[in-house]
């Protein structure tokens, strides 16, 4: 483990500092895990609304057509139907279909487009990109100049309409570059907590700017990293190093409807050949009859005491009160509504297999005009 | 860090309440702060025989499942049913309504295995 100077540090790290918060390493960067308490943060978002620094995400700046440039076929969501000011979430995969990372594009131009992606791969992902795209393809990684706070929850657009006007026009999954606190930045209507909300793109030096403002409106609570992991394992949402991984391709981790069959992309072969001969593992939900939560590398049995698979996430979820979590099981057994135990030598708990939307009224789709 | 006068304490964060050769068990308020929101815990069942610093219940946090250790030997005659459905009143009340059990001590002697809420708290210093 990287030692504590050797942690990147976000814009925001004397804020958090300020705050009170529990600091712990995350993908290489010194992160909040919690201020005033996870569950807090969590109900906070889901009723209210809440801000996360969430600068540690890699942003790249690709400029080309994005066919001939070669960004199309490193991404396994089209792109050539994206409309300008709009997003779309994806994977880029290695030649044996395995996941380096996923990631939401952005289509800022025409030809110009804005890709978002996790911290702890940001390297990795600008040397595949580098290696893969075209000549004539302008490649620019901005992460080191972008912060990045999200927005989130049912009230979120009454806080940020405040700062900007028209923020209201933004529907779910579009972006477009707007006024705030003197700067033009981009706003995307997209988050990782299942309520409406909004990612804001920031000069570096000036996120603490932004942070201090609408940490000043009366609504406005700060979220960490712990309310942020519940928020998304009860929306089903997957996390680097859990669900995706260069050992798991997108079809496995219930991610097919971000992969298209009708252009190329590199590892596409490998997946077309899981497609037809079928999946031997799939990505399902785990839920728990109880309120103890499945834990990552927490085996799934049958009630045979037979091994099918590994847990990939869990927590205890305040919405539903109860233990849930993801994991990979072996395809026949996969079905929702067969009983399962997960655990490992010191406990066992039963458990059903579930989809992974556990959590269902979330306002991400709320109308705001 | 919040302490308790007239408990003893372990090493482990928990505290234990001796009355009479029968004792209250819980944890300590560093213990349920390091912890974080509880969220699950295992409780033992009545009639369990526990050792001195014996494993005797599992407690679940949002981010972690840990063990909680008998303070002293002996057999387990109450358990605190309210926080099956509300393991969270350990957060609010370590000391009193988040008391995890009681046991019936069978060696008192062990007592001087533990420490007043001065070496408690002067402990606490120590591991920062």
């Amino acid at each position: 483990m990287l030692t504590h100077d050797q942690l990147q540090k976000t814009p925001l790290y004397d804020e958090h500092l300020a705050l009170k918060a529990r600091m712990v390493p995350f993908g290489g960067w010194e992160m909040p895990v919690q201020y005033d308490g996870i569950i807090k943060e969590h109900d906070h978002t889901r009723q209210i609304v809440s801000i996360f620094d969430i600068s540690h995400m890699g942003e790249f700046i690709v400029d080309g057509d994005c066919v001939e440039c070669g960004l199309d076929a490193i991404v396994t969501m089209p792109l050539v139907d994206l409309p300008v000011g709009s997003c779309r979430y994806g994977c880029i995969l290695n030649e044996q279909g395995g996941v380096i990372d996923d990631l939401i594009v952005f289509r800022i131009e025409e030809r110009k487009w804005f890709l978002v992606v996790n911290g702890a791969t940001t390297q990795k992902d600008k040397a595949h990109f580098q290696k893969h795209l075209k000549e004539g393809a302008v490649f620019k990684d901005v992460s080191f100049q972008t912060g990045k706070i999200d927005i989130q929850g049912p009230l979120s657009f009454n806080v940020l309409s405040s700062f900007v006007a028209d923020v209201g026009k933004l529907d779910y999954y579009t972006c477009d570059y707007f006024d705030l606190l003197g700067e033009r930045v981009l706003i995307s209507r997209t988050g990782y907590t299942g309520e409406l909300g909004y990612e804001i793109y920031f000069p570096w030096e000036k996120t603490k700017d932004l942070w201090q403002e609408l940490i000043g409106h009366d609504s406005v609570q700060p979220a960490g990293l712990g309310a942020r992991d519940i928020l998304r394992i009860e929306m089903g949402y997957s996390l680097y190093g859990h669900e995706l991984e260069e050992n798991i391709s997108p079809l496995e981790s219930g991610l097919s409807r971000f992969v298209s069959f009708d252009k190329d992309f590199i590892g596409k072969d490998v997946l077309l050949k899981q497609k037809k001969e079928g999946l031997t593992r799939r990505i399902v939900g785990i839920s728990s009859e109880n309120r103890r939560a499945p834990r990552q590398g927490q085996r799934i049995y049958l009630g045979s005491g037979e091994e099918i698979g590994v847990v990939t996430s869990g927590t205890f979820s305040p919405s539903l009160n109860k233990g849930i979590g993801f994991g990979f099981v072996k395809t026949q057994h996969a079905d929702s509504g067969s009983p399962v135990i997960f655990g490992d030598n010191k406990s066992k708990n039963a458990a059903v297999i579930s989809s992974r939307a556990f959590y269902k009224d979330g306002s991400l789709r709320n109308k705001t005009v | 860090m919040e302490t308790v006068e007239h408990l003893l304490y372990t090493k482990e964060h928990e505290w234990i309440n001796i009355e009479d050769g029968e004792a209250t068990v819980g944890i300590s308020d560093y213990a349920q702060e390091s912890l974080g929101d509880i969220t699950f815990i295992e409780l033992p069942s009545v009639g369990d025989e526990v050792e001195q610093f014996g494993e005797f219940v599992s407690v679940e946090s949002v981010k972690a499942a840990s063990d909680v250790f008998s303070p002293m030997s002996g057999e387990v005659i109450a358990v605190n049913e309210d926080l099956n459905e509300n393991p969270g009143m350990i957060n609010k009340s370590p000391y009193e309504k988040g008391w995890i059990a009681r046991i019936k001590l069978s060696d008192s002697e062990e007592q001087s295995n533990l420490m007043t809420a001065d070496e408690y708290s002067k402990f606490l210093v120590s591991v920062g």
